[in-house]
């Protein structure tokens, strides 16, 4: 079966390119530059992988990664943050909450995937 | 002998003084006085205790009533050997006190009392005149005494014209060596020196006639010793009662005699000398005292009957025709009365000129005219006048009295009167409740009585007290007579009148200070006094010192100021032979430390400043109040203090607000470059991942490979246009923009804005509502930068008016000099909590990556708008988004081309 990936994304272009990255690698890409909206997707569908931008409108990525971690459907869920602050205070805060990878924009392409990948496989 | 020849020996020996003196007073002034400050000089200038009274009258006094002369010497040597505390303590309080005389000094115990420096004063010149005319009176008998030929010239004979010039020239020693300066410990070297110089020959003479008298006239002691008890008379019976109080005398005298206070304590430079002399004034005095009897005897022996036994000192080497030892013997009598009368009429004059003249003076020209000019010559004349003053008093008293009465019993009248001052001057050593009235009432009811039973009838009958009243008393009331006040019958006159009057006077002074309430300033005085050595002011004190010179030294730049305080700490470091400015604190440091303090604020204050800081010693009660009488000074600088803490509380301030303001700074500084770092690496990310998506292109339609392109070249150009922003808003922060003013027309410039803003989201049609008449002003500005100001105003209008129809309306008011362009569309606004942030860098207040900026248009709009002496400003209430756009009509050029950077807040915004 195909597996799912959630992409919290606000940035339009980068959520393009994740998108066609993970489909061209057989993922199924759902993407959502509404952090809000997409808790509510999560809770009634969990994706079997998240990808998280930090840096969202209205919300910050780690209020969506501590209400993923606060529910027990989707506690296991593993979750790709992505940043483009580059703080390490960041990935700090991000590992406290229970990120399972956490990566700097930009990155390589193949960098993304090979994440992926491994996460989807434990 | 010739007379002339005795007057040339008595002008060499006073010529000699003078070179003494002077050379003393030189070696003073030039610091090398070491030896002159050595404990037997100080001991042998106590020797002016040892007048011409105890150089000719003690004999004759020993040939009149056998031993008892010898009180006249245990009285001092009682005190000296076992009162040595008290008069540590007298002199330690003189010394630290600078106390000028007796009468400063009960003076200053009670309460800085000017009456009481009065009464002592006249009590100690009634009692000093008579003494004075004593040594004049001795000086003048011993000439005539080398007369042979009493038809020799008249000067010879004429005692009272030799008293005459002997008070000149006294007078003229004493203003000579005891006016020099004014000093304010009233030292004098000088005087002290020949004192000491006259102490010795006085000494010798003495010894030379007495051995010459015990073994060459007699055979030795033994023989002497078998001739007393030949010569012994029946009143050479001791008697225990007028012993015990003539010793009682004699040691109050050698305390309260001006004479004996100006050597002890004014005169004294260290209370170690007293050690010395505690024992070497006891042994000078049984020395001086040794040979009188066998003189005496030897006198009444050989001597024609009739002669007078108070010039046996002269008559006898004259009878045996040892002229030269007669000369010497005269030089003896002749040093003794002159340094009397020198110390004296110098003890005397200071405090008259001390107590009496200058405070007169001063308030009769106080009345007259304010005068600030030098008080030193005034003072200085003033104690010349007073020196001649009682001078001419002794000589006055000489002429009157016709040297009449034997000279014995006027020194002991003196030493009644003067004992008068014994009560208040011990109780100002010993007893806190003493008080300024009771020592005033103590005074001057025994000095009445003194004068009354002593002093008044010492005249002789019939002079001030008829013979009527001498017997019976005055208006026949028995009871008064002066001899035997109160029906005491008992005791002889003199120490009659010691009794009553030292009783009375004691009486007085215990309930006139028990009954009177001590005011603070002769409370604090007497605390002063009487605990001096509680607090002690020596490098002895300070025995483990436990603070650190970086401690000490702030403290010290409080009182003298930092460049004082550090040049005084260096040069204390360089005396240790260290280098910088922080002395190891050895005591005698802390001693000079303290010292400097006290020359700033008072020795009470400098001791209590030091305890506390160094942690020796706890401060007492008693520093306090030692304190609390520095008052006025602590409160001047407690000022001063204050208004230098109140600048460091200030400065402070400043420096944490300084402090709190770079830390905001700081977090500022962290926030924009996490959010540069972000918009830079956003269109970064798209770039990259595009990039590398159009290099493994394989079985991708060309359509998307464009696509991909375009995003690519979108957000390079993004990228750029952030960049540019970035240099656009850094140059305009720091006023390094290069403003191009020209005139231009403002609806010119306004159709330029709206023409270049139309590109954005040129698929939304506005409808601009505008009043072109008004628009029509000429303006000087940088027509660029504000017309750039528009733009941006306008585009954002374009891209974040929500309104279905939108519409611009744009409006032009002039005021005072000033344009305002408003900007009102007819979107929902901004909320009122994001008002003011929306000048902010960075500040989106939407997701909307379509808008395509980073957040800096209108940060960089204000500036450019700072930048032309106006502002921006969101204009709320106007039913839409309401952008003010304001500006001078003329912009002057700026003198320079920076804006002076004022607030690096600013600059790192």
């Amino acid at each position: 079966m195909q597996k799912r990936v959630l992409v919290i994304e606000d940035e339009p272009n980068i959520s393009e390119a994740l998108s066609f990255i993970l489909s061209r690698n057989g993922w199924r890409v759902d993407v959502t530059a509404d952090g809000k909206a997409a808790l509510g997707r999560l809770y009634a569908d969990p994706p079997d992988l998240l990808i998280l931008d930090l840096m969202l409108p209205g919300v910050s990525g780690f209020d969506i990664l501590r209400s993923v971690r606060a529910c027990d459907d989707t506690r296991a869920l593993p979750v790709l943050m992505l940043t483009a602050k580059g703080q390490a205070a960041d990935r700090i805060e991000a590992e406290r909450l229970g990120v399972t990878r956490f990566m700097t924009k930009p990155f390589a392409n193949a960098e993304v995937l090979a994440a992926v990948h491994e996460m989807a496989r434990t | 002998m010739s007379f002339n020849l005795l007057v040339l020996t008595c002008l060499g020996y006073v010529v000699l003084l003078f070179t003494v003196a002077s050379a003393a007073e030189r070696a003073a002034v030039a610091g090398r006085a070491g030896w002159l400050r050595s404990p037997m000089v100080y001991t042998l200038s106590l020797s002016v205790y040892c007048t011409a009274w105890t150089f000719y009258g003690a004999v004759g006094y020993a040939a009149r009533s056998g031993l008892e002369f010898m009180t006249i010497y245990l009285g001092p040597t009682l005190v000296f050997v076992g009162w040595w505390v008290v008069l540590r303590k007298l002199v330690r309080i003189g010394r630290e006190n600078r106390v000028t005389s007796i009468a400063d000094m009960i003076s200053a115990r009670y309460g800085k009392s000017n009456l009481l420096g009065v009464i002592v004063t006249l009590l100690c010149i009634m009692a000093g005149t008579p003494y004075i005319a004593l040594q004049l009176q001795s000086i003048s008998q011993s000439f005539t005494v080398f007369v042979t030929d009493p038809t020799g010239p008249s000067l010879a004979t004429d005692t009272t014209l030799i008293a005459f010039w002997v008070a000149v020239g006294l007078a003229f020693f004493t203003i000579a060596f005891g006016t020099r300066t004014l000093d304010a410990n009233e030292q004098h070297p000088g005087v002290v020196t020949a004192i000491a110089v006259e102490a010795v020959v006085k000494l010798l003479a003495l010894l030379a006639v007495g051995v010459f008298v015990v073994w060459f006239v007699a055979t030795g002691p033994s023989d002497i010793l078998a001739r007393i008890d030949a010569q012994a008379l029946p009143e050479w019976e001791i008697q225990p009662g007028r012993w015990t109080g003539l010793i009682l005398l004699s040691a109050i005298a050698i305390i309260c005699l001006p004479r004996m206070f100006q050597v002890t304590v004014v005169e004294n430079t260290n209370d170690q000398h007293l050690a010395t002399a505690s024992w070497a004034f006891p042994l000078y005095l049984f020395l001086i005292s040794l040979f009188v009897l066998p003189i005496a005897v030897i006198g009444m022996e050989l001597m024609p009957a009739g002669s007078n036994p108070d010039m046996f000192m002269l008559t006898l080497p004259l009878h045996l025709g040892q002229d030269g030892l007669a000369l010497l013997s005269f030089l003896g009598g002749f040093s003794a009365a002159t340094s009397m009368v020198i110390v004296a009429s110098l003890a005397l004059a200071t405090m008259v000129s001390n107590h009496i003249v200058v405070p007169l003076w001063l308030r009769v020209r106080a009345v007259r005219q304010r005068d600030t000019g030098d008080m030193r010559l005034l003072v200085l004349s003033v104690r010349r006048l007073s020196i001649s003053l009682v001078l001419g008093l002794g000589y006055v008293y000489y002429v009157i009295t016709g040297g009449s009465a034997a000279l014995a019993s006027i020194g002991l009248i003196a030493f009644v009167g003067v004992a008068q001052c014994l009560p208040a001057l011990i109780g100002a050593l010993y007893w806190r409740g003493a008080s300024r009235n009771g020592a005033a009432l103590g005074l001057i009811a025994g000095m009445v009585l003194w004068f009354y039973t002593l002093f008044l009838p010492s005249f002789g009958p019939e002079v001030f007290l008829s013979a009527r009243v001498m017997e019976s008393g005055p208006f026949d009331l028995a009871w008064l007579r002066p001899y035997s006040l109160f029906g005491l019958t008992t005791l002889d006159p003199l120490l009659h009148s010691l009794f009553w009057s030292l009783m009375v006077n004691i009486v007085a002074f215990c309930f006139g200070s028990i009954l009177s309430f001590p005011s603070p300033i002769e409370r604090v005085q007497g605390a002063l006094f009487v605990d001096i050595f509680d607090r002690p002011g020596t490098a002895r004190s300070w025995t483990r010192p436990m603070a650190e010179a970086e401690d000490l030294l702030p403290m010290a730049q409080r009182i003298f100021g930092a460049t004082e305080a550090q040049a005084f700490f260096r040069a204390q470091a360089e005396l240790q032979g260290k280098q910088g400015f922080l002395p190891d604190i050895t005591p005698e440091f802390l001693e000079a430390l303290e010292l400097k303090l006290a020359g700033s604020v008072g020795a009470a204050t400098a001791y209590a400043m030091l305890a506390q800081t160094v942690g020796t010693s706890v401060v007492s009660v008693d520093d306090l109040m030692a304190v609390a009488s520095e008052t006025a000074q602590i409160m001047e600088y407690s000022a001063q203090l204050e208004a230098k803490s109140e600048e460091l509380t200030r400065t402070a301030r400043k420096l944490r607000e300084a402090n709190e303001k770079l830390q905001t700074l700081s977090v500022q500084k962290d926030a924009f470059l996490s959010q540069i770092s972000h918009e830079l690496r956003t269109p970064m990310t798209s770039i990259r991942a595009f990039s590398e998506i159009l290099m493994d292109a394989d079985g991708m339609s060309d359509e998307e490979q464009i696509h991909f392109a375009r995003i690519i070249h979108d957000e390079s150009i993004r990228l750029t246009r952030l960049l540019d922003d970035l240099l656009d808003l850094s140059v305009l922060e720091h006023g390094q923009v290069q403003l191009n003013i020209t005139t231009a027309n403002l609806r010119e410039l306004i159709d330029r804005a709206i023409t270049a803003s139309n590109s954005v989201q040129a698929e939304r049609n506005f409808t601009l509502h505008r009043s072109r008449d008004r628009e029509d002003v000429d303006i000087t500005t940088d027509a660029g930068r504000l017309a750039q100001v528009f733009i941006n105003v306008l585009s954002n209008a374009r891209k974040y008016c929500d309104a279905a129809d939108p519409q611009l309306r744009i409006k032009v008011k002039r005021r005072n000099g000033m344009v305002d362009v408003d900007f009102i569309d007819n979107g929902i606004g901004i909320p009122r909590d994001k008002q003011a942030l929306i000048f902010e860098k960075f500040s989106r207040l939407t997701d909307s990556m379509q808008a395509g900026g980073a957040g800096l248009g209108l940060a960089i709009c204000r500036e450019i708008m700072h930048n032309l002496g106006g502002d921006i400003t969101y204009v709320p209430g106007q039913g839409g988004a309401a952008f003010r756009v304001s500006f001078p009509m003329q912009l002057e050029a700026r003198e320079s081309s920076a804006r002076p950077a004022t607030d690096p807040a600013e600059a790192a915004e």
